[in-house]
């Protein structure tokens, strides 16, 4: 009888330059800490799912949120990085935690 | 900050590559995950299993083995949906000791 649980709209294009938010709050969250504050690069969407963070407290997780793949350059990440300056890590982040890059 | 399971990039050790076998017990902790999340039941979701064994503490988080977490989280969980009491829990873990007591 209910309508089919609507999916947020995609903020980002693949290319979008995006920051992941500097957030802390309690829970289950899927953002890991060391990439909170970086910027990289939308490499695709993924999808939209339910956002785990209420199916970690047996909430429904509507609307759905987009999901997209971020590609991040080692040498950012890690200061000490001794590998080629052309390595990438990919992360799977929920659109909640990607601003617009400054 | 931080919480202690996020350890992305800190220092950890080498990966231990050899196979190892399962106990019985873990594979029957293994085989509840799959009974209570199955979608006719939708007793435990992964998610919460995740959130239970994040908030393990520290000393408790790093003593654990992978499946000693997953049955704490596991319970915690069905208390958390009220599936059992933490009192009926508790009988039965007392009445299944004795049972393993007796030869």
């Amino acid at each position: 009888m209910s309508e089919a649980p609507q999916a947020l709209a995609a903020r980002f294009a693949p290319g979008a330059r995006v920051t992941v938010r500097r957030a802390a709050p309690p829970g289950h969250l899927r953002t890991p800490w060391y990439i909170r504050g970086q910027t990289g690069e939308v490499e695709r969407l993924c999808g939209a799912f339910a956002n785990p963070e209420e199916l970690a407290y047996n909430r429904p997780g509507l609307p759905r949120q987009p999901l997209y793949r971020v590609r991040f350059r080692q040498r950012e990440l890690w200061p000490d990085y001794g590998g080629a300056a052309q390595d990438t890590i990919e992360i799977e982040i929920y659109q909640h935690w990607l601003e617009p890059a400054p | 900050m931080r919480s202690h399971h996020d350890m992305g990039g800190l220092p950890a050790g080498p990966v231990e590559r050899q196979e190892h076998d399962y106990a019985q017990w873990e594979k029957r902790v293994d085989a509840l995950m799959v009974l209570l999340s199955a979608p006719q039941r939708r007793l435990l979701r992964v998610d919460e299993l995740r959130r239970n064994i994040e908030a393990l503490p520290p000393d408790a988080y790093d003593r654990m083995s992978y499946y000693e977490r997953w049955i704490s989280a596991v319970a915690n969980t069905l208390l958390q949906r009220g599936v059992f009491t933490a009192d009926e829990l508790g009988r039965k873990m007392a009445e299944v000791e004795a049972r393993q007591d007796t030869p």
